[in-house]
């Protein structure tokens, strides 16, 4: 029995539709969940369909290591790990060099808005676990961490969220899933703090056209908006405000 | 809380990056101007009336200030000083010079450290904080020094004006329901002396459920009730 996905002959059928029935501007079913962890200053659970995240933040504390101390600003850690059972095959549980890169881009999309600068000579440490990879696990930790960090009550200019665009068979599609990303043309994933309007996180691996980007760019924004949306949502949800 | 104030309050929760419509005043780090208006930077809670809008951050930390009266737990020490948690993200540091006053006059004996041990709370000002240094404590000032009597509670720092209430009436509550004392530190530790053990525990369930409900409406009647309920089940 082969459990390594195939390159399917078409990604989108007669109808229209893609290989799991959505639409090419549909997500996958978002579901937001923050507070989930006890131990964590603040934590979140994100899934994107079946791709499931969980982020712990804790902090601002001081810093493990001595070098770490920033004079002017809290330095802020991420570390992106993907568990051993996340992917259809066993992965390694060490670091591998895809995942301390990682680190690096879901850190550089989320230091535009924690105001670090608040807590000088301070760490704020971030902890993504990838539970189920099915594509687009960069985005999703992007999402877990800054409504993780939102969690632990981390002063911030505003909640940022992340997509991916992808490009199969020439049509754009939003929020690939792992066979779309694998065997697609394109993968744009954009990361997004709809409040300021600032985009923080975006990449390309692939080809695309310049008005294929643009529209893509625009594909993500939309999506972003309403997954923010979604993270308020949860936020708010951890309060219980009594009804007078 | 709300008995007094006019009908029209409309509360609402905003998330990081959400505008807080008509606020005036400025809340500090839990408020931040973008593009000509103020939105939340942390999960709160805002209190709109006609008169004015009051934004309340439902979490954020103790930051030090000089001046500042805390309650620190001795975590470790250093060859003249102790390190305390003071409940922040920094550490608040004691020199051993400092408690046994030698400025004014004391003299520090051969076994300092067994003075003051880990585990110990301590009532201290932070007499300098410039955020390049860690805040620096004393204990030489009336009311202050080692806690010998009572218990301290840990409670998050936002929530301490709400166990103080409006001009100390929560506290005022606190104080003639349970006839214990109280001391509330601005980082968030409570430092409760009761005439007997079944009223210390009975005060700090209501310091508790003051944290957990720290933003429901009309608290103070319900903390009364609650410390008069547990006083009759408990015969005290």
């Amino acid at each position: 029995m082969s459990r390594v996905k195939q390159r399917p002959e078409r990604f989108i059928d007669e109808t229209g539709r893609r290989l799991d029935g959505r639409l090419p501007d549909e997500m996958r079913p978002v579901d937001i969940k923050v507070g989930v962890l006890s131990n964590a200053d603040g934590s979140a659970l994100v899934s994107y369909g079946k791709t499931k995240v969980i982020a712990a933040v804790y902090g601002p504390r001081e810093p493990p290591q001595r070098f770490a101390i920033l004079p002017d600003r809290a330095s802020l850690f991420v570390r992106y790990h993907m568990a051993p059972f996340s992917t259809e095959e066993r992965k390694s549980p060490a670091p591998t060099r895809r995942e301390i890169e990682l680190s690096k881009v879901v850190r550089e999309a989320l230091e535009p808005v924690v105001l670090s600068e608040l807590f000088p000579r301070t760490a704020i440490e971030v902890y993504v676990e990838v539970l189920q990879s099915d594509g687009g696990t960069r985005t999703a930790s992007v999402t877990a961490a800054s409504a993780a960090l939102a969690d632990a009550g981390i002063p911030m200019k505003g909640l940022v969220a992340g997509v991916a665009v992808g490009k199969v068979d020439g049509v754009l599609v939003l929020d690939i899933n792992e066979v779309e990303d694998n065997f697609g043309d394109a993968d744009m994933p954009v990361a997004a703090a709809p409040d300021l309007g600032l985009i923080t996180l975006f990449q390309l691996n692939g080809v695309m056209t310049i008005d294929e980007m643009q529209r893509g760019i625009d594909m993500a924004l939309k999506a972003i908006s309403y997954i923010v949306e979604k993270e308020k949502e949860a936020l708010k949800g951890s309060i219980e405000v009594e009804a007078e | 809380m709300n008995s007094e104030k006019p009908q029209t309050l409309r509360r609402y929760l905003v998330a990081p990056g959400e505008v807080i419509e008509g606020l005036n005043e400025n809340e500090g780090i839990y408020v931040f101007d973008y593009g000509g208006v103020r939105r939340a930077t942390v999960l709160g809670l805002v209190e709109a009336s006609q008169e004015e809008v009051n934004y309340i951050p439902l979490k954020g930390f103790y930051f030090p200030k000089e001046g500042d009266i805390v309650i620190g737990l001795v975590t470790s020490h250093g060859a003249a000083n102790w390190f305390l948690d003071i409940n922040s993200p920094y550490t608040g540091v004691l020199s051993v010079q400092d408690f046994f006053g030698v400025k004014q006059g004391g003299r520090v004996p051969d076994d300092p450290f067994s003075y003051l041990k880990i585990g110990d709370y301590v009532k201290a000002k932070i007499v300098a904080f410039d955020r390049t240094r860690d805040p620096v404590l004393t204990v030489q000032d009336k009311g202050l020094g080692r806690v010998v009597e009572g218990t301290v509670v840990t409670v998050k720092p936002v929530k301490v004006p709400r166990i103080i209430g409006k001009k100390g009436s929560m506290l005022e509550t606190l104080r003639s329901s349970t006839g214990c004392d109280f001391f509330v530190a601005v980082n968030g530790r409570v430092h409760i002396t009761c005439p007997n053990e079944l009223l210390q525990e009975i005060a700090i369930m209501a310091i508790r459920m003051i944290e957990e409900q720290s933003h429901l409406a009309g608290l103070t009647r319900r903390i009364k009730e609650f410390i008069e309920e547990e006083r009759k089940v408990r015969g005290v």
